[in-house]
């Protein structure tokens, strides 16, 4: 005796034409990262939404100015493009060692000593040889330089099983203490008496901004750098070996599949990602290495990672999100007399609860086709 | 190298006459009725908060004075880092606020971000805190405006060589750029003026803003012996408590902390910044050309000292006001020959007299002997 | 006063181990109940600021330190409920959490402590122990906070605690292995969200000790990233909650170099010295660590070491 139970049922397959049913499963399963991703983000802006009720200031003002500061204007749009530009490249420095099940929260690190490195690979060629060689080569140096910062984590993860959380950060201080002594020290130049830099770039070696836009060249650098990123995860055999060791390393350990090579490779990759960063803050916006390099879009980057939930596309969008919602904070401040720790309370919020929603993939039936009944 | 104009105090002075001017001949500048009043929108920048007994706290103290003037809007944004960022806090403030007159007070503003904004918008004007503007290599819609606090650390030396029982005194510095230097140096001449025995020693904490590296150089000072602390580091709340705390006496700087320590604070050298932002802006709004270049200390008011504290003696007392009488003459000069440097060079020739607006103290580099401590 | 020379140096490093860390102290000792319990809160510099805040705010506005420590306790607690609450949930990553929550608390502790950069708060009480000295320098540097003292005893009753009470057994049992504890009928979920509320708790204590001892005065660069380096600590102490103590004094100890050094004169390369606490957590972390062992005495359920 069967026992029928009452499961809503799509109607037989033979009633159907023959290719609906196929997009339909493609379409559930494709919206469940949408879907969850966007309930997230509204229910995040909702609990924010009654913090700053309960603050005393309206909510709906607030995110009128957030939209103006962010999106209203083409000056506002500009804006937060530029901000979004350093966080294309920081971001990708946290998602792509997390692919491979590896939390690296130490970019910032790579992203000064990059600065430092591309300014001091800048400066004895400059005046001598042409900017078409001197910024591919200070970019090479830049993404030397962060390659082997965060490499050095990885090599530490694999080959001495040290955490790489926390070695990342503890090199991210080092960092920053070291970017420190050598633009005070070694590499300052004698001209920038109160604000201690390197020698600054001549015009015309700077990185310029987009034609027609006020934004400079490092958004196009660090979209071209996300493509890739996503290329190499999905489409290469790097690639898919890296997914699945980040599935479970031991299991791809005994599968034969060279974890080591993985864990340094990617994890070098990502700093070179920062690493680059770094270059384009010296080359577009600062013109020398100096202190204001350590402006935390490492750890800016760690909240885009994973709100894209480390997928290098949609690290994109995120950005240029996030990057509007960096830029409303000063109109924020100034029109509502809201302190500018109202950003980093929205990011945070939307942060945990992003997080809290990975608990809902799975969870919801109309997004598995295959848990779907289909009578014969 | 940079070069300063010679000619400061004498455009200064023009600026301020045709300002005069402007007010006598328009009485109703300071009516009441705002309708005489040319509306103007003032933009202020801080890189750090508005309330931090310190270096932004002078100029909100500044910007809170022009508000009350009629006709006067003022934008005000803190927390503003030395990225790009500031460059679209400045062009939102345009845009969005419509200021016509922006602030950027912190150093590292200046180069490439407010020139970059000076281009792009020619009718605003654009004022730095710093003294970095260069006639012919700067536009004429930027300036500088900076005050000679040098003498005002003299006078906290004088206060400090009378009430220091051990004969040594201790700086709490941030990094050691002529600014600084000349500060520390200020002081020790100020102090040896009263006994030629005393020594300073200085520990640099190598941030604008680390407190607990504040509080542990503050202790090491007063551990090795120095019974009398100043700083200039952006904020001195920590280091005021903490040596009031171990029973040292403290002079201030940037803003009077006398409310932290009111039995130990001796004096302190502030910003008068409201009258060089109520000179600024009354020549906008009468229309006449602002300054490009204008500097003053204790004499024309940039600079004021707090009232003297309980630890000063009545002997201290006479010499700190008659110094301070000269100074209001202009005929005072705090680096004259022959001074050496504490590494057994001259820093000063015999014969020769540094006036508080001499090109050589913006690059001063070194150390006065009676100074323990190094640069580097 | 008279000036200590070359003694400068060890009395500083002395003193600034006293002084420096007592935050480390409170924080590791929090995050090594939490880890023994078989999650990792990464959130602690976020619940630690935020207490430093509370505590200052509370402390100003009632005008007793002590109060102000209960108050950044009981924030604590709930910052360290939340973390609890929502890792329980599957597929939440732990690590990401904590530092989501890191970022959470640390906003919202630089928006509501705005109003209160600047008033002064009311100190919290130290004894002075070094009265039998007649060198002043001495005197400051034993003159030493109660918290201090507290999370010495702390420390040491933690350590027993674990070895000899039943609660320390539960804990030991749900931070091995959450099967073995629902075996013994204890629910490993609520046994971890406890934990993590107590870690958070004392967590927030250190930062009180921060806002109203040393450098006793609060603003948004209260911290240089204790909340994140005791979690270091807590690993290269093995869990045990004396070896939190002492790790804890000898990374005070390394921060109080940089400036004591500069006082005797080797003014070469300070940045370097100021980046001495975190290389030498580094060092000790590679050398302790191992890839194929995995670490001596870890918790079995924490997820950073599997």
């Amino acid at each position: 005796m069967t026992i029928e139970a009452n499961i809503p049922t799509l109607p037989p397959l033979s009633a159907q034409s023959g290719n609906l049913r196929p997009i339909l499963e493609w379409l559930a399963r494709r919206a469940e990262p949408v879907a969850i991703s966007l309930g997230a983000i509204l229910a995040g802006l909702a609990l924010f939404s009654i913090f700053i009720t309960v603050v005393g200031k309206s909510p709906i003002d607030l995110f009128k100015l957030m939209y103006t500061g962010g999106f209203g204007s083409w000056f506002s749009i500009q804006n937060s493009l530029s901000r979004a530009a350093p966080l294309l490249l920081t971001a990708l420095c946290v998602a792509l060692p997390a692919r491979l099940g590896l939390v690296i929260i130490g970019g910032e690190g790579a992203v000064v000593l990059g600065g430092v490195a591309a300014a001091a690979a800048a400066l004895p060629l400059t005046g001598s040889v042409s900017p078409i060689i001197v910024l591919p080569v200070m970019a090479i140096a830049g993404m030397i330089m962060g390659g082997i910062w965060i490499g050095m984590v990885g090599v530490l993860r694999h080959y001495r099983g040290v955490n790489e959380t926390i070695a990342s950060l503890l090199m991210a201080y080092i960092a920053i203490a070291l970017m420190n002594h050598f633009i005070e020290g070694p590499l300052r130049d004698p001209a920038s008496l109160n604000k201690p830099s390197t020698t600054p770039l001549p015009a015309d070696y700077m990185l310029g901004n987009i034609p027609g836009m006020d934004v400079n060249w490092g958004l196009v650098i660090g979209i071209l750098a996300c493509i890739v990123s996503w290329i190499l995860i999905e489409a290469t055999s790097f690639g898919f070996a890296a997914r699945i060791a980040g599935g479970n390393v031991r299991a791809a350990q005994i599968q034969g599949l060279p974890v080591g090579r993985l864990i340094v490779g990617f994890t070098a990759l990502a700093g070179s990602f920062a690493g680059l960063a770094g270059m384009v803050e010296v080359a577009a916006v600062q013109g020398s290495a100096n202190a204001s390099l350590a402006a935390g879009y490492g750890y800016t980057g760690i909240l885009v990672a994973f709100l894209a939930r480390h997928n290098p596309l949609a690290i994109i969008p995120v950005a240029i999100l996030l990057g509007g919602i960096d830029a409303s904070g000063g109109l924020i401040q100034r029109r509502m007399g809201l302190p500018d720790a109202t950003v980093l309370v929205l990011q945070g919020t939307l942060f945990v609860v992003i997080l809290f929603c990975e608990t809902f993939y799975g969870r919801f039936k109309i997004f598995n086709p295959d848990l779907w009944k289909r009578t014969a | 190298m940079i070069k300063l104009l010679p000619m400061n105090r004498r455009s200064f002075l023009q600026t301020t006459a045709a300002g005069a001017a402007a007010i006598g001949l328009s009485p109703s500048l300071f009516s009441t009725t705002a309708a005489a009043q040319t509306a103007l929108t003032v933009g202020f920048i801080y890189v750090g908060p508005k309330d931090d007994y310190g270096y932004n706290q002078a100029h909100a103290e500044g910007a809170a004075v022009i508000k009350a003037m009629p006709g006067v809007t003022v934008v005000e944004e803190e927390n503003v880092p030395e990225t790009v960022d500031v460059q679209k806090t400045m062009e939102s403030m345009i845009n969005l606020d419509g200021a016509s007159l922006i602030f950027p007070t912190s150093f590292g503003y200046f180069d490439p971000h407010m020139l970059a904004m000076a281009a792009k918008y020619p009718d605003v004007q654009f004022r730095h805190c710093g003294g970095l503007w260069q006639e012919g290599k700067n536009p004429m819609n930027t300036g500088s405006y900076f005050g000679y606090i040098g003498q005002g650390q003299y006078l906290n030396g004088i206060a400090a060589g009378y009430a220091s029982k051990s004969k040594k005194i201790g700086f709490v510095a941030a990094k050691p750029i002529p600014q600084v230097l000349q500060n520390i140096n200020s002081f020790l001449l100020g102090a040896r003026s009263v006994d030629p025995a005393i020594t300073c020693q200085v520990i640099f904490t190598g941030e604008w803003s680390l407190a607990v590296k504040e509080a542990e150089a503050t202790n090491a000072l007063i551990d090795q012996g120095a019974d009398v602390i100043t700083c200039h580091v952006d904020s001195p709340k920590v280091v005021v408590e903490t040596a009031a705390g171990r029973g040292a006496f403290v002079c201030g700087y940037h803003a009077n902390q006398s409310p932290l320590a009111p039995e130990k604070y001796l004096t302190g050298a502030e910003w008068a910044w409201g009258n060089v932002y109520t000179k600024f802006v009354t020549e906008a709004q009468a229309g006449t050309p602002l300054g490009n270049f204008v500097r003053g200390g204790l004499k024309d008011g940039f600079v004021k000292m707090s009232p003297l504290g309980p630890g000063v003696s009545a002997e201290a007392r006479t010499k700190f006001d008659a110094t301070l009488a000269e100074m209001m003459k202009g005929s005072f000069s705090v680096f004259k020959g022959p001074i050496k440097d504490n590494k057994g060079g001259d820093a000063v020739t015999a014969g020769q007299t540094l006036a508080e607006d001499a090109i050589e103290l913006e690059s001063m580099a070194y150390l006065v002997e009676g100074v323990v401590g190094s640069t580097s | 006063m008279e000036g200590i020379g070359i003694w400068g140096v060890p009395l500083a490093i002395f003193a600034g181990a006293i002084r420096v860390s007592t935050p480390f102290i409170f924080v590791s000792l929090g995050e090594s109940i939490t880890e023994r319990s078989g999650r990792i809160n990464l959130g602690l510099e976020g619940t630690l600021v935020f207490g430093a805040m509370t505590a200052y705010a509370v402390a100003v506005m009632s005008n007793s330190p002590w109060l102000g420590v209960l108050a950044a306790m009981a924030t604590g607690a709930v910052f360290g409920l939340i973390h609890g609450f929502i890792c329980k949930f599957p597929k939440v990553n732990d690590i990401a959490i904590g530092i989501a929550m890191m970022q959470f608390g640390l906003g919202l502790a630089f928006f509501l402590g705005k109003p209160f950069i600047q008033p002064v708060a009311p100190h919290l009480p130290s004894i002075a122990l070094g009265g039998w000295s007649s060198s002043p320098q001495i005197q400051s540097a034993l003159n030493i906070n109660v918290l201090f003292i507290i999370g010495a005893l702390l420390a040491v009753a933690l350590w027993w605690a674990f070895k000899n009470t039943r609660v320390g057994l539960i804990l030991r049992v749900v931070g091995d292995s959450s099967d073995a504890a629902r075996a013994m009928g204890l629910n490993p979920d609520t046994a971890r969200l406890l934990a993590t509320a107590v870690g958070g708790s004392l967590a927030a204590v250190g930062g009180a000790y921060l806002s109203l001892f040393y450098p006793g005065s609060w603003n948004e660069g209260i911290s240089s990233g204790q909340g994140l380096m005791a979690v270091a600590l807590v690993i290269f102490a093995r869990w045990n909650p004396i070896g939190c103590f002492l790790a804890a004094l000898l990374f005070g100890g390394a921060g109080a170099l940089g400036p004591a050094l500069q006082s005797v004169g080797v003014t070469q390369g300070y940045y370097l010295f100021y980046a001495a606490p975190y290389v030498l957590t580094l060092v000790i972390l590679v050398v302790t660590s191992s890839p194929t062992r995995s670490l001596a005495g870890a918790p079995g359920a924490l997820s950073i070491t599997k």
